[in-house]
């Protein structure tokens, strides 16, 4: 850049070439006050309190004035003063200046600007005239107050949440001394479209944006937030072993520091009174006493408090009863890779049982067999260089989303569920990439997508392939590569003659145009990256969904590209489960537990023979252990009871078995089954890394003392190998374990680089309507995720999408069903009630419910998708009735 | 009605962001105001935030964000009408109706507001309900244009 210099006060300085007169000042510790401006936003140059001088006497606002060549600046002068003391006094008066009692002050930019300009302000509110009334407090946000009888009409906050937040809830609203920052219709925050992302209060630069409970952190820690798979780097403020404040880290790539409302202001679960503290066994333990949920309120009935010792004791000699395939392990996506190295380690090693998974089956596997089948995305791709720790973890060399040219997100909500990576999206198009966003019912991409497509529930499959059939029709492929990289060309090519144009418009209820012209669009702009989500996987058809999106990136040479095929994680760490190998057919790595290599080269690393059959899938395991074939379950950080489709199953399967073990941080559905529960301490109170949805390798650090008597998952897991007498887990730290699975992931045989295409065939859902379940119900997920942590956060539960069923107001009225009232809707496979919600963004026929909590999954139909066995957890045949008519039945 | 009303009106426009004060416009003369729906509506046809609907709206004096009532009253403040007595026939009616200026009934029945000359000074002072404007106003007149209404004080 090139450097110039100009002369500010007494001072000469070099100065960046199109900095700003402010900018520049500020940088070189000279202060010129400023209201309206901010260093994350564009100058708006509205508040003219920034004026400084220029050599010819001209006054000019610094904060728009870019510094030239041997300009002399004044910051103060009797002429600048004369123009901004009446600006500043005129603030003054209107504002409600209660300094002593205000959450900003200390930090308060009036306060500073006062002080600067030596203004009295109590002669100001004497002489000049108060706002008559005084505007109530809007504290409808469970997170932050907004208080605009001390608003200075910076618009800050108004720029923030259009030029960070890309939401745009709030605006200036009415005229002259009238004028206020309002959300529409004057309504409070909450009832905006407001995310409670609190970007705009962390930069009002006066108290009129404060975040509750806030405190001032003796020590920062640097961390990622431990709530979705997008991983945003944080500081986590600690005073007096407690977390005090959160911020986000504006250094870190994947957020810029950003935060959505869980990052910035779930971190309270870590410190919920609800957290388990110390080892809890069962009374009546072991004598065919069968575990009977649920707990006594408020106690915990049925358990007894009992020491670490005792505890591992205990575990240690009831699982030596269980020999291989009668012990599962349930891993968690929430832990640290490290952890689940362990993890998946204890289960081969130490119980001598591949029958190890992860809720990833639940919602992601299906993406697994695909991705490995093309031969990207898992296990393979040479080191990239911006890892700080290890780059054996890392698959793709990190191309940033803003530069795709084209983006297909389908079965996502994106904006409301991975709210950071809405915002890059947003900003992606905003630069002009196309998006074409793929979803039966609204969401707020589809408000800025080129083409947003709407096919029925579950068709997702036939309309993808029609999409490769344009493509493939109109020649737009990328022939050369096919023929170069591409295998079964022709065979994938015959198999597009089922899905002819006029037969996906039929299957899909979208037009034949619309679907022509989105496949041109994908095809055209490249480099194009997709997106998908649960509504994708989360199906009997799960594993075939991905597939077609594989072909649509293959014939178009997408897949070249390292962001080509994006799935998305809900959970933090899902994807470090699964690449640390808590899967039953591979070891870390993806190196294929039945392969032969792989076998050597883990004996040798882990020095025992090693179970050479593939073991169970989570889906799997609750059937053998219905059966009886599996005995003990060992369940870390998930929650079964309350996450799975086959709801009726899970508690079956829980209840049956006969040694459960639940390792959590809370006392969760799932726990009131086992026998032994051991407390686990949070993401703050250890060391470790996560790898985030983009295959991002990052660290947290130890910020607390572990909470009451919990342990990190690592430890507990060792500890118990050591009390079974196995060796290769004597580790000290994380440390020690990262260097061992990088170790043991290291010359991951190459991957070929060939392409597959994958002829498919289109199949109906599974669940169809008919005249006695003419509705489709979909499943939406919230920005909760899974719920577990965000539940603990009373603000978040407050901010949550409510138990509601969405209906479109047309099917409302076929129903005589009001708004808000309460309704019962019932499926083949079970009934709920619910209070129904009209909504005309919802299309007629179809009505969504948030798929969190137990409730939806008493509806859905247990069929698994063949391949992955991940159940269907998006749809099915309802229908719904007011709840008067229970009582005829 | 007012849904029908309002798509036929968006019917006649493109849905351009420099629409959106014309579209304003058209709606409130058609409905009278501009309801929340209608403006939620406006902001999804122009592809702007909601937020920034209503921001346009509340910041021009000529767009009401209430519903008017069904008699528009307008006392007329001009010169000749202020000179020969219109401060006392805006009190009396705020008194008898029970309205502020600008302010409409619960019941929807009255609107008050004021205007600058109606252009019949030679009637001063004068009023103006609906579309009719009646002059040479006296307190007891104006008391008489209206029913009294409930909590609205009886003035002598
Ligand atoms: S919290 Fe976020 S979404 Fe809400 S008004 Fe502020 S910036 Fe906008
Ligand atoms: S609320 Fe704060 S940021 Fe927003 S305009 Fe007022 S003072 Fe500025
Ligand atoms: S987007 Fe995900 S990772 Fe980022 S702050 Fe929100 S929950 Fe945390
Ligand atoms: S800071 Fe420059 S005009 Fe407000
Ligand atoms: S001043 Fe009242 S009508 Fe002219």
């Amino acid at each position: 850049m090139e450097k110039i210099s100009i002369r500010i006060d007494d001072q000469d300085i070099l100065a960046q070439k199109g900095a700003t007169i402010l900018e520049v000042a500020l940088a070189n510790k000279i202060y010129i006050p400023h209201l309206c401006y901010h260093p994350d936003l564009k100058p708006a140059g509205s508040c003219r309190v920034c004026l400084v001088e220029l050599e010819n006497g001209q006054l000019v606002t610094s904060c728009r004035t870019p510094v030239k060549d041997g300009m002399i600046i004044k910051t103060s002068s009797p002429e600048i003063d004369k123009v901004r003391r009446p600006v500043v006094e005129m603030i003054i008066a209107n504002h409600h200046m209660d300094c002593k009692n205000c959450a900003k002050k200390g930090q308060c930019g009036l306060q500073r600007i006062m002080a600067y300009m030596k203004i009295d302000k109590k002669r100001i509110q004497q002489t000049l005239r108060l706002p008559e009334v005084e505007l109530p407090f809007d504290e409808s946000n469970p997170f932050f107050i907004r208080d605009h009888n001390k608003c200075v009409l910076c618009g800050i906050c108004v720029r923030t949440c259009q030029e960070i937040a890309r939401v745009s809830a709030i605006d200036f609203a009415g005229r002259g001394n009238n004028t206020r920052i309002a959300a529409f219709g004057d309504k409070p925050i909450t009832q905006s479209k407001c995310v409670s992302c609190g970007e705009c209060v962390i930069r009002c630069p006066v108290g009129a944006l404060v975040v509750r409970n806030i405190g001032r952190p003796e020590r920062e820690f640097k961390s990622i937030c431990p709530y979705c798979g997008v991983g945003c780097g944080i500081y986590l403020g600690i005073k007096d072993n407690e977390i005090v404040s959160v911020r986000g880290d504006s250094e870190n790539a994947v957020n810029n520091g950003n935060l959505c409302v869980k990052g910035r202001f779930g971190m309270g679960f870590v410190h919920s009174t609800d957290r388990l503290k110390t080892p809890l066994i069962r009374q009546g333990r072991g004598k065919g006493n069968p575990p009977s949920p649920p707990f006594s309120k408020g106690g915990q009935g049925g358990f007894v408090e009992v020491s670490w010792d005792e505890a591992l004791t205990f575990v240690a000699r009831k699982l030596k009863k269980y020999k291989g395939d009668e012990i599962a392990v349930i891993a968690s996506t929430k832990c640290t890779n490290e952890e689940n190295y362990i993890a998946q380690k204890f289960a081969r090693v130490v119980m001598g049982s591949n029958n190890i998974d992860t809720s990833v089956r639940l919602c992601y596997s299906p993406m697994i067999a695909p991705l490995r089948d093309i031969g990207i995305w898992v296990g393979c791709d040479s080191p990239a260089e911006d890892s700080e720790i290890s780059s054996d973890l890392l698959r793709q060399n990190l191309e940033q989303i803003e530069q795709a040219a084209c983006i297909l997100v389908t079965g996502a909500n994106i904006t409301l569920s991975y709210p950071v990576l809405g915002l890059k999206i947003k900003k992606a198009v905003e630069s002009g990439a196309r998006l074409l966003v793929i979803s039966p019912h609204e969401n707020e991409l589809c408000r800025i997508a080129d083409i947003w497509l709407q096919p029925y529930p579950g068709t997702d499959l036939a309309l993808l392939m029609g999409m490769c059939n344009v493509i493939v029709e109109g020649a737009l492929y990328d022939d050369a590569f096919v023929e170069m990289y591409c295998n079964n060309f022709e065979e994938f090519r015959e198999s597009l003659d089922d899905f002819p144009l006029g037969r996906v418009e039929r299957i899909t209820g979208i037009s034949r145009d619309l679907i022509e012209e989105s496949a041109r669009i994908y095809a055209g702009n490249k480099p194009g990256a997709i997106f998908w989500g649960t509504g994708i996987t989360q199906s009997a058809h799960g594993t075939d969904n991905v597939y077609a999106l594989a072909n649509l990136s293959i014939l178009t040479a997408n897949i070249k590209y390292s962001r080509a095929l994006n799935p998305l994680l809900g959970q933090n760490n899902a994807l470090g489960a699964c690449d640390m190998g808590c899967l039953p057919n591979y070891f870390p790595g993806y190196q294929p537990v039945d392969s032969k290599d792989a076998q050597v080269k883990f004996r040798s690393l882990w020095g025992r023979e090693l179970n050479p059959e593939p073991g169970l899938t989570l889906t799997e395991i609750l059937d053998a252990t219905l059966e009886g074939k599996i005995k003990a379950l060992y369940i870390i950080g998930s929650n079964l009871a309350s996450n799975i489709a086959p709801f009726k199953k899970v508690h079956a399967a829980l209840k049956k078995a006969k040694f459960v073990v639940s390792q959590d941080m809370f006392l969760n559905e799932t726990a009131k089954y086992a026998h032994v529960i051991l407390p686990a301490a949070s993401f703050a109170e250890k060391t470790g890394t996560f790898i985030n949805t983009e295959g991002r390798v990052q660290r947290i650090q130890k910020a607390l003392k572990a909470i009451g008597d919990s342990r990190p998952d690592w430890e507990i897991l060792c500890e118990l190998a050591k009390r079974l007498k196995s060796e290769g887990f004597e580790f000290e730290n994380t440390e020690d374990i990262l260097s061992k699975l990088l170790e043991a992931i290291k010359d991951v045989p190459e991957v070929k680089r060939r392409f597959s295409f994958f002829p498919l065939k289109y199949r109906p859902p599974e669940e169809a309507t008919d005249i006695d379940y003419p509705l489709i119900l979909t499943t939406e997920r919230d920005f909760s995720g899974d719920g577990v942590m965000s539940e603990k956060v009373e603000g978040l539960k407050g901010l949550r999408m409510k138990d509601f069923i969405y209906i479109n107001p047309k099917d409302a009225a076929d129903f005589e069903i009001e708004d808000g009232e309460p309704i019962r809707v019932i499926s083949r496979h079970g009934a709920i009630e619910s209070g129904a919600r009209l909504r005309g963004t919802t299309p007629a026929g179809l009505v969504v419910m948030n798929l969190e909590g137990e409730k939806v999954n008493k509806l859905l139909n247990p069929v698994l998708d063949e391949e992955s066995k991940t159940p269907e957890m998006k749809m099915c045949a309802i229908r719904i009735e007011k709840m008067k008519t229970l009582k005829k039945k | 009605m007012e849904e029908e009303l309002l798509e036929d009106i968006l019917a006649s426009f493109k849905g351009k962001r420099y629409e959106l004060v014309p579209i304003l416009q058209e709606v409130q003369d058609n409905l009278g105001y501009l309801p929340e729906k209608a403006m939620l509506d406006i902001a999804r046809f122009v592809g702007v935030p909601e937020s920034h609907v209503y921001s346009v709206a509340s910041f021009y004096a000529q767009f009401r964000l209430l519903p008017l009532g069904r008699k528009r009253v307008a006392v007329c403040r001009g010169t000749a009408c202020h000179i020969r007595g219109a401060p006392q026939i805006l009190s009396t009616i705020v008194k008898t109706i029970d309205l502020k200026e600008g302010e409409t009934s619960d019941d929807l029945e009255y609107t008050l507001e004021t205007v600058a000359c109606i252009g019949c000074c030679a009637l001063a002072p004068c009023i103006r309900i609906n579309r009719e404007v009646s002059g040479d106003m006296t307190p007891e007149k104006a008391k008489g244009l209206f029913l009294v209404k409930e909590g609205g004080e009886d003035v002598e």
